[in-house]
């Protein structure tokens, strides 16, 4: 069996393209309640040690974003399958 | 409840010459800056339990009247917060997790704080110990509003202030540490104000 496996360095080109989106145009479903909905619609927690959006219609933690200084922690474990649109992009 | 006796650890011990010697980074607030990652739960004191389960599965359980028969607390504590904000002499009553645990068998090394909403938050358990946290009722002579984690919340003033979680509804004693809500995405995992542990790596 042939071991079709790249360096995930070679990722880089389309997570470059995805990641400089704008995410909150991005829809995903509740990992709680499978709502779907776009990152947009998010209820926000901004007085917290990070960013906390939670989903509108069950509260649970959609996506965690903390940001110190030089770098930045996002997790999305609450959201799954994000959709994007490429602006541009056939 | 019954008022055993005035705590007051060392935390002030740093000041000198009139200036309070902060932790590094940080700045003094006069106010009680209210920090939340969700909704505000209010839970009635007659609804409201607390859970400790130890690292075998069994579990002890405190309703409020059974908490608040245990013996009280006054002690005063300096509050740092990761976000820079550090409050000076904070006054409070509650029940020091010695006296919580006295009862509570374990050989575990690490505790996770669950608080009503999810909110979790992992420290060692000797963190919890020798006079170093309490499970808060009331501040500054007032019952503990649900905006500062009344009916109860976890104080651990040693720590940065995320360790003390409001609302604290469970701890459970574990043999293996596992991360919390903010200790999981980018927070130190040990959090100590001194040493300027805000994030992974510091």
């Amino acid at each position: 069996m042939t071991d079709n496996r790249l360096d995930g360095n070679a990722a880089g080109g389309a997570l470059r393209e995805v990641f400089a989106v704008d995410l909150t145009a991005a829809t995903g479903q509740c990992s709680n309640c499978s709502q779907r909905l776009a990152l947009a619609e998010s209820r926000l927690y901004t007085h917290a040690p990070g960013l906390v959006g939670r989903c509108p219609g069950c509260d649970a933690v959609l996506f965690r974003l903390v940001r110190g200084p030089g770098r930045a922690w996002l997790d999305l474990r609450g959201v799954t399958c994000l959709q994007f649109a490429l602006p541009g992009a056939t | 409840m019954s008022v055993i006796g005035i705590v007051s650890p060392g935390f002030s011990g740093r000041r000198r010459g009139g200036a309070p010697d902060l932790p590094p980074g940080q700045y003094l607030t006069e106010d009680f800056p209210v920090l939340s990652a969700g909704p505000t739960p209010h839970v009635p004191k007659e609804s409201w339990n607390l859970t400790v389960t130890t690292e075998t599965g069994a579990a002890h359980h405190w309703d409020w009247a059974g908490l608040t028969a245990l013996p009280t607390e006054r002690f005063t504590v300096d509050l740092h917060c990761v976000t820079k904000w550090s409050k000076l002499a904070t006054a409070w009553e509650g029940i020091s997790l010695d006296t919580l645990l006295a009862g509570v068998e374990t050989s575990a090394e690490y505790a996770l704080a669950h608080s009503y909403g999810g909110y979790t938050t992992n420290l060692p358990l000797e963190d919890l110990l020798d006079g170093q946290a309490w499970i808060a009722v009331r501040y500054d002579g007032e019952d503990l509003t649900p905006e500062h984690g009344g009916p109860a919340r976890l104080l651990v003033p040693h720590l940065y202030l995320w360790k003390s979680a409001k609302w604290v509804s469970a701890i459970r004693l574990l043999n293996e540490d596992h991360p919390g809500f903010w200790e999981s995405v980018g927070y130190h995992n040990y959090g100590d104000p001194w040493r300027e542990q805000r994030y992974w790596g510091d």
